[in-house]
C-alpha cells in the first residue's frame, strides 16, 4: 500500500457546553496519503473544521488515534501548515515582516526564502505592503506564501477561499494546483463548496451532521490538467450532490 | 498611505475651532465693560495679561513653570516604564497577576491626593514628594489600559504563534506589544493628563515653587488674577503636551 501521511482511527470529539454534550465527529477513520489532494465536504456543523484541526494539532482533546507521519499528534508544528478562512496577517506588519515573523531563527534573514513564496503566489512586488492595502484574495494568498515558506509535510485550508468573491475564488484555486503539482505537498482542504472540493480533491470525503460523521469517500480522477465543464467533473458532482438532498424531485411548475 | 492625514483642514474649521474660546473671551471683556466684574472676585481679562507681564518680567512665571513641567515629566516618566513594563509582565504571566492584583485593586482607587500628607511626611516638601504623587496618578492609566490592550488582543493571533513555534520573547515584541498598542496610547494620554493634576494639587498643598504654588500663593495673597494665571498655564500646557501625544501616536499606529 502507499504511504500515509496522515491516519485516523476511531476519532471521536465531543464538546460540552453547560451540561449538554455534543458529538461533533463520531468514529472517523481516514487516510491521507502523501501527496495526495483531499476535499473534506459537508454543511455546517459536520465537525469538519474541528478534524481538520486535530490534524493540525489546534485541537488535542479526543478519543482515538491520530497519527501524522506515523506519530501521534501532541500540537501544531511547522510540518502541518494551517490556512485559516481570515488570512490571520498581522495588521502591524509588512507582508514580507509577516513571512518573516513565521521562519524559524536559523531562516529569519533569508530574504531570497521569503520572495522565492511570494512569487509562487503572484505576489511580487508587494513586500513593503501593509495587509489593510491588500484586497482579501491578495491576504490569503501570502498567508499560503508563510504557511509555504515553512515548507510544510501538510497543508491544511479551513474553508480558505470561503469569504472570496467567486472570480477570485477560481484564480486561486488554480493556483493551489500548481503550488500543490510543483512542490508536492500534501493538501487537506476543508470546504461547503461542492464544485471547489470536486475540482481540487482526488478523494472527496462527504460529511453529515449531528453526529459528524463520514458518508462517503469519492475517489476521482478529472485528468490532467483537470476541467471544469467535464462529464466525469459533472457526474461526480452531482452524486456529491445527491448526498446532501437526497431523493428531492425537483418541482414542476406549470407555466401558464 | 496616510493620505487621510495629509488633507489640510480648511479655513471653516479652525474659525470653528477656535469660536468657542473667542466668544467667552469676548463676553469676559464686555463684561467688564458694562462694569459687571469686581477685581477681587473675577478681575478682567487685561488684568490677567498683566499680571501675566508681571510675573515674566520678575522671572517667576517661567520659572514656576520649568519647575512644574521637570515633576510632570520625571514623574510620568517613572509612571511610563513602570506601567508599562509591569502592565505586560501582569498580562504574560497570569501568576504574577495572581500575585500583585489584590495590592494594586487597592491602591488604584486611592486618589493621588490622599498621598499627600504621607508623601510630605515621607520625602518631606521637596521635589520627590510631588514626583511621587505625579507617579501614582499616572501609573494606574497606563498600567491598566496595557492589561487591557493586551487582553482584547485577537486571540486568534496566538494560534499563530502555536502553528509557526514563535518564541515568547517574539511573540511579546510582535504581537502582545503592537496588538496593545492603540489602547497603550491612550493610557498614556490619560496618565499625562492626571500627572498636571497632581503636580498642581501636590504643589497647592506643600511647596515653595511651581505652577501650584503661584495658584496657593495667590489665594492667600486674595489675587484672582494670579489664581486665574496659573490655571490657564495648566490648561495650555496640558493642551499643548497631549498634543505632542497624539502626533506621536499618529506616527506609530499606521496600519489602522
Amino acid at each position: 500500500m502507499s504511504n500515509n501521511l496522515v491516519e485516523i482511527r476511531n476519532l471521536t470529539k465531543t464538546f460540552t457546553a453547560q451540561e449538554t454534550t455534543v458529538t461533533a465527529l463520531e468514529e472517523i477513520n481516514l487516510d491521507i496519503e502523501e501527496g495526495s489532494f483531499v476535499s473534506i465536504i459537508g454543511g455546517s456543523g459536520c465537525g469538519k473544521s474541528t478534524m481538520l484541526r486535530i490534524i493540525g494539532g489546534l485541537e488535542t482533546e479526543y478519543q482515538g488515534d491520530v497519527r501524522f507521519d506515523g506519530k501521534p499528534i501532541v500540537g501544531p508544528s511547522r510540518e502541518k501548515g494551517f490556512i485559516f478562512q481570515d488570512h490571520r496577517l498581522l495588521p502591524w506588519l509588512s507582508v514580507k515582516e509577516n513571512i518573516r515573523f513565521s521562519l524559524p531563527q536559523e531562516l529569519k534573514k533569508d530574504d531570497d526564502l521569503i520572495q522565492h513564496n511570494l512569487e509562487l503566489v503572484g505576489l511580487r512586488g508587494f513586500e513593503q505592503a501593509l495587509p489593510k492595502q491588500l484586497s482579501g484574495g491578495m491576504a490569503q494568498r501570502v498567508a499560503i506564501a508563510r504557511a509555504l515558506a515553512n515548507k510544510p509535510q501538510i497543508l491544511l485550508l479551513d474553508e480558505p477561499f470561503g469569504a472570496l468573491d467567486a472570480i477570485t475564488k477560481v484564480h486561486l484555486q488554480e493556483q493551489m494546483l500548481r503550488i500543490w503539482k510543483q512542490e508536492k505537498i500534501t493538501m487537506v482542504i476543508v470546504t461547503h463548496d461542492i464544485d471547489e472540493a470536486v475540482y481540487l480533491g482526488q478523494k472527496v470525503v462527504v460529511m453529515t451532521p449531528r453526529p459528524g460523521r463520514i458518508k462517503r469517500i469519492q475517489t476521482i480522477d478529472l485528468g490532467t490538467p483537470r476541467r471544469r465543464t467535464g462529464s466525469v467533473f459533472t457526474r461526480v458532482r452531482d452524486e456529491i450532490y445527491r448526498e446532501f438532498f437526497e431523493e428531492t424531485p425537483v418541482p414542476f411548475v406549470p407555466s401558464i | 498611505m496616510n493620505q487621510r492625514n495629509t488633507v489640510r483642514k480648511g479655513l471653516g474649521h479652525w474659525v470653528l475651532y477656535f469660536t468657542l474660546v473667542i466668544l467667552i473671551l469676548a463676553a469676559w471683556e464686555s463684561a467688564d465693560m458694562a462694569g459687571m466684574l469686581h477685581a477681587y472676585t473675577l478681575p478682567p481679562l487685561k488684568t490677567i495679561v498683566a499680571t501675566a507681564v508681571e510675573y515674566a518680567q520678575k522671572g517667576a512665571l517661567l520659572n514656576n513653570i520649568i519647575v512644574s513641567l521637570i515633576r510632570v515629566l520625571e514623574g510620568f516618566a517613572i509612571a511610563l516604564v513602570a506601567g508599562f513594563v509591569l502592565g505586560v509582565l501582569v498580562s504574560v504571566f497570569p501568576r504574577f497577576e495572581t500575585f500583585t492584583d489584590l495590592l494594586i485593586q487597592i491602591i488604584r482607587p486611592i486618589p493621588p491626593i490622599a498621598w499627600i500628607p504621607l508623601a510630605i511626611l515621607w520625602f518631606g516638601i521637596g521635589q520627590s514628594s510631588k514626583v511621587f504623587i505625579i507617579f501614582l496618578g499616572a501609573f494606574f492609566p497606563i498600567f491598566v489600559n496595557t492589561v487591557d490592550g493586551i487582553k482584547n488582543i485577537d486571540k486568534r493571533y496566538y494560534e499563530l504563534v502555536e502553528v509557526y513555534e514563535v518564541p515568547k520573547l517574539e511573540m511579546i515584541r510582535k504581537i502582545t506589544i503592537p496588538g496593545a498598542l492603540p489602547s497603550i496610547t491612550t493610557g498614556i494620554r490619560l496618565g499625562l493628563g492626571n500627572a498636571w493634576v497632581c503636580v498642581v494639587a501636590a504643589e497647592m498643598i506643600g511647596a515653595t515653587s511651581g505652577v501650584g504654588f503661584m495658584l496657593a500663593d495667590g489665594r492667600s495673597l486674595s489675587r484672582p488674577d494670579v489664581v486665574i494665571l496659573g490655571m490657564l498655564i495648566v490648561g495650555i500646557f496640558g493642551k499643548l503636551m497631549d498634543d505632542v501625544l497624539k502626533i506621536i501616536r499618529e506616527r506609530i499606529i499606521t496600519w489602522n
